[in-house]
């Protein structure tokens, strides 16, 4: 201490020292700026320095910074062994700088322990502000208590879930009493607890005593530890070499050499063909199944075009086959592949023979043969279609010289189905070609083939329309057996001639047969003519007259009434549909007891339909009138345009000028669409859209909580709850209250005991231990604020 | 299930052995123990010996146990669909083991909540409470059709033998054929003098109220045939119509509208109902509607005095009303064929139907709100489906129009033309009546002029010009009543009691619409202006979804490009899933307007080619 006290004595006195010869300088260096002592001159550096000094001395002398005068700072000039000194004034005093020089002595030794320990403490940071630390305290104080309190929330949680609380919580507990104690002295006495007594012995269990039973020490014995740790290995070492060979595959098919895998598939060809070899040995069926899945995979190859050279690897070698030999061989290699793959295997069988005359005769064979074998059984009827269009082509391409004549049949029928006359006109056109462009190809193969064809067998051939599409088939197969044996030269006028006879006979015929074939499936009989037809067979029949029997009526009104007056279309529908729905005639009663009134008029049935006409004319204006009616009211509750337009503005205004269209558009907003009105299908009907505000006023117009939708509330709200609607014992389950408090007793509030925790003094702990009950997002926010 | 036995509880025992001497009271065990104890239970001790030193059995051993046991006489075993009972130890088995059946289709019968309507996805809590609810439903239409049971009458119902027509049954074959007690509700009452009578079953079906054009006014309790009341109101009388109870009944007179007691006092004049045609009482409103010659439709509250609401039909002269007891939508029809649909609350009608021709002589509406038999003057009788869509089911010319008709609670449909009464049926209680052939037949001495089937009872009273007629209808009434609601048998006491009970569960006029179970939705439109205007307070919408934030990521890839890249894709992902949803819808519509399509005209071969 009293060494700290000299060295700072010494400074003050250097200080003054300083301050006096800072002084002496000053009067000494005003007059000229030479430095004139032998000691600045040892010392050049501190001139400028001194400079400075002296700069601020002299600003100091104003008396605007006289504080700074105070600051220690030595002279450079008295440097002497006693005095300590730093190198300039500007910088401070460091330990170090003291300490340097005592480094070699050890006397020291003590002096600079104590040193150390000035410089190793620290000065106080200051003391927060009180709102700040107020702040924190509180923050630290919420997330204890909010982690303390957090081990309620399952129990809050569960509570609120609860349908019903009863108060107070806690039961009293049941008192437990030893099974021993609860024995003693008691006998079975009924029947069934001797029977229970009985059975227990008899299957050793221990009545008394709750020990185990000898079963249950028998499977405690079950296996033993080494058999156990046997299976474990064994199952330890399985999943070991499954866990290998899976590393293993996965390795192997991460190379990407493709060379490897070339060789790989080589290899693996090889072997499958070696042990195809074997099989064809061993087990014939077995590599006759295998040489199925190589047809397959003929199949799918001819499917695809894997190899055929159009993948993006290949085209790209198509490019650089012109050059690069290598390409040109890959892209050759790859086709030999495809040819390889595609090619059949030659499995040898009996029906040889029999299938190359097939392919002889395949040509003459007409396409229809192919395409119906192909489709065989099928019931689809777009194939019928298909197969019927081509036999309507077969009978045209027979005779191909008149090509005026034939069409004819053909539009005939168009005509008469459809009732438009230009579009038949154009498909007869496209038709025409169609056919024209057919029958050329075929006549090309005929002469190609030269085999003119029987005119029996053509009159078999033509006759087809008229059967039915399966003896079609079975026709065109004996046909062609028939074709590939006989070897028949005929003239095809002759054909011709037969053909044009069997035409004229069958023109008028021909539509119904036509309709016949194309409607061939079972479903598709119902066209809408029949469906007509069915309509009018119920209304004749007098049966009830229920309202598909309108509607079908509608239908077939309605189209004619289009073609006639296509404009107001769906003005008439509606009138029509109303005038359906109250002139039709439904079928009169045939009573037993009939009005003695009416029983002397009954034979005058004139009369009555007279009546009847009478009041049909009668009605007419109560239908207009309704249709007006219910027009008004539609447009009455149409949302309105509002029209924004001022008359002047940004134009002529005046008596009889009116904004122009343009203006207008401009500024009109339109209404929105409502929704359609309920009663927009129903022409009898005018469905009032105005709501009930009265009704309104008593329903539920917040949605309570958790529900975000109002169709989510309804479902809630719509079973009833009172008695009117439910059994008792329903009304008093679905309105029980859901607290309920048993009177006279004190309701004390729940504690941590109550609910299976211990005690409030280790609430981490028990936190911890419930960890598994707490949410997830409450675990989360435990952890930060255990953080 | 709800009265679970408690065997061993009820007779303590000590008190068994003081019965004892008198006699063994019977224990549940001892009906099949007697002849078990032998064959089934190892009861002495010796046998018990015996099996202990027998190996232990294997499990499945237990099963051929059982079947011993099961030797034992079995219980005479319901022909319902029961599982197997459960045998406890001693061998006697519960007869009627689990909960009481209840039947699946019954209980359908009794769900409310409509789960065909698709529910936006929901949030876990309002999932758990909608789950609920559903339980919630389920049980009480579980518990509802479990009830059902107690409903132990049956309907009674009119078979021909093969091939005869129950049409050609007369009343007096019906009469001989029923019972002295049911034979006794047939009955006519020969009223030549004051013209042609209506009438009026009061809800209860015991009273029977009616007035003839000629003043004469009284009222009955038919069953007894014990008179109440009768008078002479010197006035033409041109409706009568029981009010809640049998207390009071309504008579629209020539002038003004007047109120009696049971003892022919009369206790009000409402001026404000003059001219009055019609009368319908709506029970549970307490509303007395009235139409006029005037053309208006009047509300009267019986509970309080006031008139509700006074409404212009516009539509001339109202003389054919009738009530939709589904729903208390007041049915009137006019004279240009249509029917008009009225409540309270609004001013005007709540539908319009075209239904005929020319003038609607008469509408009736059946119990469940679902089928309207009107007639016209076009002779011709339809039936109308109330379910929205208001379209004619089936329609039958008859050789005089029907003047009157009316439909029972099981839904049989009678029709008055001239001095007949013909009676249609259907398949069930929930099918249209079909009109092909009628189901009874009757001829009365005078021309029909009022049809009314009596509640709880196969009665039809038919008022005409020569009195009137209770004939028997087989299968029309409700078998079974609802004690609390409507008891024929009640007496004054409960008369009483029931009334303070209905004035307390009055239902307001104004909730009168045309789907009571609208009121059970919630009122959407308010709570979107609602929703509109927080929006508007609060200056922004707090349901809406928070725009995507991306979150933030570390090691420089949270740079503002990536930010962007990140925002768009989220961004580019909801506009792609908006436009594949549009686009799955229009699909859909386009399906649907393709299967609407009716095919036009028929199918071509050419159609192929059609571009």
């Amino acid at each position: 201490m009293c060494e700290k006290q000299a060295t700072a004595m010494n400074v003050t006195q250097a200080a003054e020292g300083l301050l006096a010869l800072s002084q002496q300088e000053e009067l000494v260096d005003l007059p000229s700026n030479h430095p004139l002592s032998a000691s600045e001159d040892e010392e050049d550096g501190d001139g400028e320095r001194k400079h400075q000094k002296l700069l601020e001395t002299i600003s100091s002398l104003n008396g605007t910074n006289r504080w700074k005068l105070t600051e220690r700072s030595e002279a450079s000039l008295k440097v002497s062994e006693f005095n300590v000194t730093s190198k300039g004034s500007g910088e401070k005093l460091a330990i170090s700088d003291l300490l340097g020089p005592a480094k070699a002595s050890s006397s020291l030794d003590t002096v600079k322990k104590q040193l150390n320990r000035v410089k190793s403490k620290k000065t106080l940071e200051l003391p927060l502000n009180k709102e700040e630390a107020e702040r924190i305290h509180r923050e630290v104080a919420f997330n204890k208590t909010s982690q303390i309190l957090s081990k309620w929330d399952p129990i809050v949680l569960n509570n609120r879930q609860a349908e019903q609380l009863v108060f107070p919580m806690e039961k009293e507990p049941p008192a437990y009493v030893p099974i021993e104690h609860a024995f003693h002295g008691w006998k079975a006495t009924t029947p069934l607890e001797q029977e229970v007594f009985n059975l227990l012995n008899k299957n050793k269990q221990p009545v008394t005593d709750p020990l185990l039973t000898p079963m249950e020490k028998a499977s405690l014995k079950a296996m033993s530890l080494e058999e156990a740790k046997m299976r474990r290995a064994e199952l330890q070492r399985a999943r070991a070499l499954q866990s290998y060979y899976e590393a293993r595959a996965r390795r192997e098919k991460k190379i990407k050499s493709k060379k490897y895998h070339k060789i790989v598939k080589k290899g693996k060809a090889k072997k499958a063909l070696k042990d195809f070899e074997q099989l064809q040995k061993v087990d014939p069926n077995a590599a006759l199944e295998e040489l199925e899945k190589f047809e397959k995979a003929r199949m799918m190859e001819r499917m695809s075009l894997k190899h055929q050279n159009s993948g993006k690897w290949a085209k790209s070698k198509a490019i650089m086959a012109k050059y690069d030999l290598e390409a040109r061989q890959a892209m050759q290699e790859q086709l030999a592949k495809n040819k390889e793959l595609t090619q059949k295997l030659q499995v040898i069988s009996e029906s040889e023979g029999e299938e190359g005359e097939a392919e002889e005769d395949e040509p003459l064979v007409p396409d229809t043969v192919n395409e119906v074998q192909m489709n065989g059984g099928g019931t689809n009827p777009w194939m019928f279609r298909k197969c019927n269009g081509d036999a309507k082509e077969g009978e045209i391409q027979a005779d191909p010289e008149d090509p005026e004549q034939l069409p004819e049949p053909v539009a005939h029928e168009f005509s008469e189905s459809e009732e438009d006359e230009r579009p038949v006109e154009e498909e007869e056109v496209l038709l025409q070609e169609f056919e024209e462009k057919r029958s050329f190809r075929k006549r090309s193969e005929l002469n190609h083939n030269a085999k003119p064809v029987d005119s029996q067998e053509t009159k078999a051939f033509i006759s087809l329309p008229d059967s039915n599409c399966q003896e079609v088939l079975s026709e065109l197969r004996v046909l062609s057996q028939k074709l590939s044996k006989k070897n028949h030269q005929s003239q095809k006028q002759k054909v011709n001639s037969v053909v044009a006879t069997l035409q004229v006979q069958r023109e008028e015929p021909a539509p119904e047969e036509e309709e016949s074939l194309l409607l061939q499936k079972p479903e598709r009989v119902q066209t809408m003519e029949e469906l007509e037809q069915l309509g009018k067979e119920e209304y004749s029949e007098n049966k009830d007259l229920t309202r598909p029997v309108l509607e079908r009526e509608q239908i077939e009104r309605t189209p004619r009434n289009q073609l006639d007056a296509p404009k107001e279309k769906r003005k008439k529908e509606q009138m029509i549909d109303l005038q359906n729905l109250l002139t039709t005639k439904s079928p009169s009663v045939k009573s037993l007891a009939v009005p003695t009134a009416i029983e002397e008029l009954e034979d005058e049935v004139d009369r009555d339909q007279k009546q009847m006409i009478k009041e049909a004319f009668a009605g007419d204006d109560v239908i207009r009138e309704f249709l007006k009616e219910k027009r008004e009211a539609v447009k009455a509750n149409k949302p309105r345009d509002v029209d924004l337009t001022l008359p002047g503005w940004g134009e002529w205004g005046g008596v009889g000028l009116k904004p122009s269209a343009k203006k207008r558009r401009r500024f009109l907003i339109k209404a929105r669409e409502g929704p359609p009105r309920k009663d927009k299908n129903l022409p009898n009907v005018i469905i009032n859209e105005k709501r009930n505000i009265h009704a309104a006023a008593h329903q539920v117009r917040v949605l309570p909580y958790p529900f975000t939708h109002h169709q989510q509330f309804e479902r809630t709200i719509q079973n009833p709850i009172g008695s009117t609607w439910n059994t008792q014992r329903a009304v008093q389950k679905l309105t029980t209250p859901k607290v309920i408090t048993k009177p006279g007793h004190i309701i004390k509030p729940i504690k941590a005991e109550d609910v299976g925790y211990c005690s409030s003094k280790s609430d981490l702990s028990v936190i911890q231990n419930n960890g598994k009950q707490l949410s997830r997002h409450q675990q989360k926010k435990l952890k930060k604020n255990s953080d | 299930m709800e009265t679970a036995p408690a065997p061993g509880k009820d007779v303590p025992p000590k008190k068994d052995k003081l019965q004892a001497k008198r006699k063994k009271p019977r224990r549940y065990w001892e009906e099949e123990s007697t002849p078990t104890a032998t064959g089934a239970s190892p009861g002495p001790p010796a046998k018990k010996r015996n099996q202990e030193f027998r190996p232990q059995r294997p499990k499945n051993s237990g099963v051929s146990k059982k079947s011993r046991i099961s030797k034992t006489p079995q219980v005479p075993r319901k022909a319902r669909d029961q599982k197997k009972p459960q045998r406890s130890l001693s061998g006697a088995q519960d007869p009627f083991p689990g909960p009481a059946p209840a039947p699946v289709e019954e209980a359908q019968k009794f769900r409310r909540i409509d789960k065909s309507k698709k529910i936006p996805h929901s949030k876990t809590k309002t999932r758990s409470k909608l789950e609920v609810a559903e339980a919630e439903e389920e049980e009480a239409s579980v518990r509802a059709a479990r009830s059902e049971l107690l409903l132990v009458e049956e309907p009674g119902f009119l078979e021909g033998e093969d091939g005869e027509d129950t049409a050609k049954i007369l009343q007096t074959d019906i009469v001989e054929a029923v019972d002295i007690a049911s034979a006794a509700k047939h009955f006519n009452l020969n009223l030549r003098q004051f013209g042609p009578y209506r009438l009026n079953y009061s809800q209860t079906g015991r009273h029977l109220a009616f007035g003839g054009r000629r003043g004469h006014v009284a009222a009955l309790d038919w069953v007894t045939k014990k008179l109440t009341c009768e008078i002479n109101v010197m006035e033409a009388v041109r409706d009568i119509q029981f009010l809640h109870s049998e207390t009071l009944f309504a008579v629209a007179q020539n002038r003004w509208l007047y109120i009696y007691d049971n003892q022919g006092i009369e206790l009000h004049c409402i001026r404000r109902c003059d001219r009055v045609t019609r009368l319908e009482f709506l029970p549970f409103h307490f509303l007395l509607a009235t139409a006029s010659e005037t053309g208006f439709l009047t509300y009267l509250d019986v509970s309080v005095g006031k008139i509700v609401a006074a409404l212009n039909a516009r539509a001339g002269r109202l003389s054919v009303m009738a009530q939709n007891p589904y729903n208390a939508v007041i049915h009137l029809g006019h004279s240009n064929g249509t029917v008009s649909l009225w409540s309270p609350a609004v001013k005007e009608p709540l539908a319009k139907i075209l239904c005929h021709r020319g003038a609607v002589r008469a509408v009736a509406v059946d119990s469940t709100g679902t089928y309207m038999a009107t007639s016209g003057l076009d002779h011709q009788l339809k039936i109308f489906d109330l379910r929205g869509t208001f379209q004619p089911l089936s329609a039958r010319t008859l050789p005089q129009g029907a003047g009157h008709v009316a439909f029972s609670q099981r839904g049989l449909l009678v029709a008055g033309m001239g001095d007949v009464v013909n009676i249609w049926a259907g398949q069930g209680k929930a099918s249209p009546p079909s009109l092909e052939q009628p189901y009874l037949t009757h001829r009365l001495s005078g021309h029909v002029h009022d049809l009314q089937f009596c509640s709880f009872e196969d009665v039809l009273g038919v008022g005409h010009s020569g009195g009137i007629t209770s004939m028997l209808v087989p299968g029309a009434a409700e078998p079974n009543f609802d004690g609390l609601e409507n008891n024929p048998y009640r007496s004054r006491k409960q008369r009483q009691e029931w009334e303070v009970k209905a004035l307390l569960e009055k239902v307001p006029a104004e909730l009168i619409c045309l789907d009571p179970r609208a009121l059970a939705e919630v009122d959407v439109i308010s709570l979107e202006q609602a929703k509109k205007e927080r929006i508007e307070r609060l200056g922004y919408d707090p349901d809406a979804k928070a725009p995507f934030q991306p979150k933030l990521k570390q090691k420089g890839r949270s740079s503002t490009a990536s930010l962007v890249k990140r925002k768009k894709k989220v961004m580019d992902k909801e506009h792609r899933d908006k436009v594949r949803q549009s686009l799955e819808q229009q699909q859909k519509q386009q399906q649907k307007q393709e299967k609407a399509k009716p095919t036009g005209a028929r199918p071509s071969a050419l159609d192929r080619f059609v571009r």
